[in-house]
């Protein structure tokens, strides 16, 4: 099925839910509010057609006044693939959580915490992944200021003054 | 030795035991294997059948208890940093570090813009050899043992006088 | 969740006097330094005696800021960061991140570049599974495979010294083509290793893969059932093993492998169970057998075709590039490597998020290892055969 074949349908089992299609130049996009996200997740699995077992990638976007979850599903039994975008804004960056429908989202979740700073409602262990756990800020957002130091130890690049032989 | 260290000065039997121990501990090194990244591989490459660490008399430890120096192989990053340190601390004296690597030199290719990455593994504890490269080839891995070598040849148990 | 296996030592009667005979639950850390765990991996481990109940693996170790430095490198320049992702198969990890620029870009490369990608990604696939296999019989506790592999593995290691003058992060794999074209008389050199290694993998066989105390250690050992596996979404030779023939060169082929002959080996359960650790050691054995068949039709073709300017199709310059984003997934040696780039058509990639398939198949190591012994741990995670330059980025 093509993504329009399945928006669709989407749209055609969730009326007025939101739901939007995106085309891009490569790939296009489906665009689904927060409050809609598990609702469609579920279709997207359960539904005989669709049948979206795998979650390949969910990557956090810092987009200047908002952040963006990007989903990549794919079905093993159909070979089809598809794209959501789940945009919140920076003042209440909450997503609900999709590791109870596809468990691999667990550590792909903490990692978007970790370096965008998208907070997943329902998460079963909520923390940072990479980052040490006193970390402060999330370091892939556009205003992001590195640290000169983390517990004692300097984190900026030591160069040699000016003028040096 | 804790005993014969810096209690005599310079003299003819200091220098013949230096000689000793010094041949003795050059010639037997075993160091911790501490790989981290990618200089990790080269290091088990080096260790290996062609390049073959062993018959330089070194052995790869893994515990610090019971290693001479260090080989610092890949990046050090924040996080992981006051392990290294710990690791260090637990080597008993004379202990000796391998910087291996442009990232363990000094932050490698993410010097600019890592930021959790330490830029040089200096930056946490003294280093007595840096390796260049990323990654250096296994010869230059077995350099960096040989100037050791020299280095631990120039060292001395006599008390220091300035 | 895996059955503690049946261990038949026969105990004697226990004492009266011992009120609790499991002991107290311990918590150990193992790692970030530690012989057996592949790089710098922490696993808490929650033992009840030897028997674990709980392992939790902590990352980021070694991150490294992949992410944030490619928002900050041109497109081109992101390459040698790539290599260092995956640093076994850095080809492979090349070669994902140059086929997606090149989806989003719109640039098509010539049929001699894609034969040389593809040799060189088998190759490197090849090297790869070697000390994949040669260090889990290292933590299995045998000395004499490793030893043994990686001198195989270094005469991969001197083909590509030559091809690229590097030889483990290579760089050679460029957007719109390669850095250089095959040196004089190089095909003859793998022709000649392809000989020379015809007789190795039987050797291996022999030596590790049949062998009783091999057999007995990963036979029926952390088994990972399929359905599991998709839903964690672990890909690769671990998916494989546990009986889904799932393979990214063959379901969406990439570089020109879907004119190539080569087959998929999926577990079979030869020790005991689909999915245990020994259906994925052994996936990754007969993946170099197929690797090796691809390599020399890849030789064969190149042999036959004519020379080219394999800079042809590079751009003269990356300083306008077309706004878009793209998912692009390749098989990387590991499993399916993915790469997430939005590009606002500036010089610089606005977000290039990178899927690694170490990632995921660690992910499952907190859901398997209740009910194994400390030492099944270990033979769990070398089965995964995780690289932790992938898993932190």
């Amino acid at each position: 099925m093509t993504v329009s074949e399945i928006f669709a349908k989407l749209s055609a089992a969730l009326p007025g839910r939101g739901l939007t299609l995106e085309e891009g130049a490569v790939e296009a996009v489906i665009r689904v509010p927060r409050e809609a996200l598990i609702e469609t997740a579920r279709r997207l699995r359960d539904e005989s057609e669709l049948n979206f077992d795998a979650l390949m990638c969910l990557s956090g976007v810092d987009r200047a006044a908002e952040l963006e979850a990007v989903y990549h599903l794919c079905s093993m039994k159909y070979r089809h693939r598809v794209t959501l975008r789940c945009v919140v804004s920076k003042d209440d960056p909450v997503i609900p959580s999709v590791c109870s429908i596809w468990p691999a989202a667990d550590w792909h979740e903490r990692e978007a915490w970790d370096l965008i700073g998208i907070r997943f409602a329902g998460h079963p262990d909520f923390r940072r992944i990479l980052c040490p756990d006193d970390w402060e800020g999330h370091p892939l957002r556009k205003d992001y200021a590195v640290p000169t130091s983390y517990h004692g130890i300097p984190l900026t690049a030591q160069l040699p003054p000016e003028n040096t032989p | 030795m804790g005993v014969l260290e810096g209690r005599y000065g310079p003299n003819v039997v200091i220098t013949s035991i230096d000689k000793v121990f010094n041949w003795s501990r050059s010639r037997s090194m075993w160091p911790l294997s501490f790989g981290l990244a990618c200089c990790a591989i080269e290091m088990m490459a080096t260790a290996a059948s062609r390049f073959d660490l062993d018959r330089f008399g070194i052995f790869m430890r893994p515990t610090p208890r019971q290693s001479d120096c260090m080989i610092v192989a890949g990046t050090v990053t924040a996080k992981m940093a006051e392990r290294l340190k710990r690791l260090y601390e637990q080597m008993a004296e004379p202990r000796y570090v391998i910087a291996m690597g442009s990232c363990a030199n000094s932050g490698g290719p993410y010097w600019e813009y890592g930021y959790h990455v330490v830029k040089g593994v200096d930056l946490v504890i003294p280093v007595d050899v840096y390796v260049p490269g990323c990654p250096p080839r296994p010869e230059a891995l077995i350099d960096a043992f040989l100037k050791l070598r020299e280095k631990i040849e120039r060292e001395s148990i006599a008390r220091k006088t300035t | 969740m895996t059955e503690p296996r049946e261990l038949n030592i026969p105990l004697g009667p226990l004492p009266s006097d011992v009120e609790d005979v499991h002991g107290e639950r311990m918590i150990l850390q193992m790692g970030p330094q530690h012989p057996a765990t592949h790089g710098v991996l922490r696993i808490e481990l929650e033992t009840d005696g030897e028997m674990a109940v709980r392992a939790v693996p902590h990352i980021g170790y070694l991150h490294r800021c992949f992410e944030k430095v490619a928002e900050n490198m041109q497109w081109p320049q992101i390459v040698p960061y790539t290599d260092r992702l995956d640093y076994l198969g850095s080809m492979n990890n090349a070669l994902g991140y140059v086929l997606a620029c090149e989806k989003l870009f719109g640039i098509e490369v010539s049929e001699r570049v894609r034969a040389i990608r593809v040799l060189a990604a088998e190759l490197n696939r090849v090297a790869s599974h070697l000390v994949a296999v040669g260090t889990y019989g290292l933590d299995i506790g045998a000395w004499t495979p490793f030893l043994f592999l990686f001198q195989q593995r270094e005469h991969i290691l001197d083909l590509f010294d030559e091809l690229s003058g590097s030889r483990l992060l290579y760089n050679y794999i460029w957007i719109g083509g390669l850095s250089h074209d095959l040196p004089d008389g190089w095909l003859k050199k793998v022709r000649d290793f392809l000989v020379y290694m015809q007789p190795k993998i039987p050797e291996l066989n022999t030596l590790l893969t049949y062998n009783k105390i091999f057999l007995e250690r990963t036979g029926k050992v952390a088994v990972l059932p399929a359905e599991t596996a998709i839903q964690w979404g672990v890909t690769g030779p671990n998916l494989r093993g546990s009986g889904v023939k799932w393979d990214l060169r063959k379901i969406e082929p990439y570089s020109g492998y879907e004119t190539y002959d080569f087959e998929i080996p999926t577990g079979t359960g030869e020790a005991g169970r689909v999915g245990d650790c020994f259906d994925r050691y052994v996936v990754r054995v007969r993946e170099m057998e197929q690797s090796l068949r691809i390599v020399e039709q890849a030789v064969q073709r190149l042999e036959r075709m004519p020379a080219d300017d394999v800079r042809a199709a590079i751009p003269k310059t990356f300083s306008k590039v077309p706004v878009g984003e793209i998912y692009f997934r390749t098989e990387a040696t590991k499993g399916e490597l993915g790469f997430y780039a939005v590009s606002d058509g500036k010089s610089k990639p606005y977000r290039l998020k990178c899927r690694t398939p170490s990632f995921c198949s660690l992910s499952v190591l907190s859901k398997m290892s209740p009910g194994l012994l400390i030492a099944d741990v270990v033979a769990l995670v070398g089965s995964l055969d995780i690289v932790l330059g992938e898993v932190d980025r």
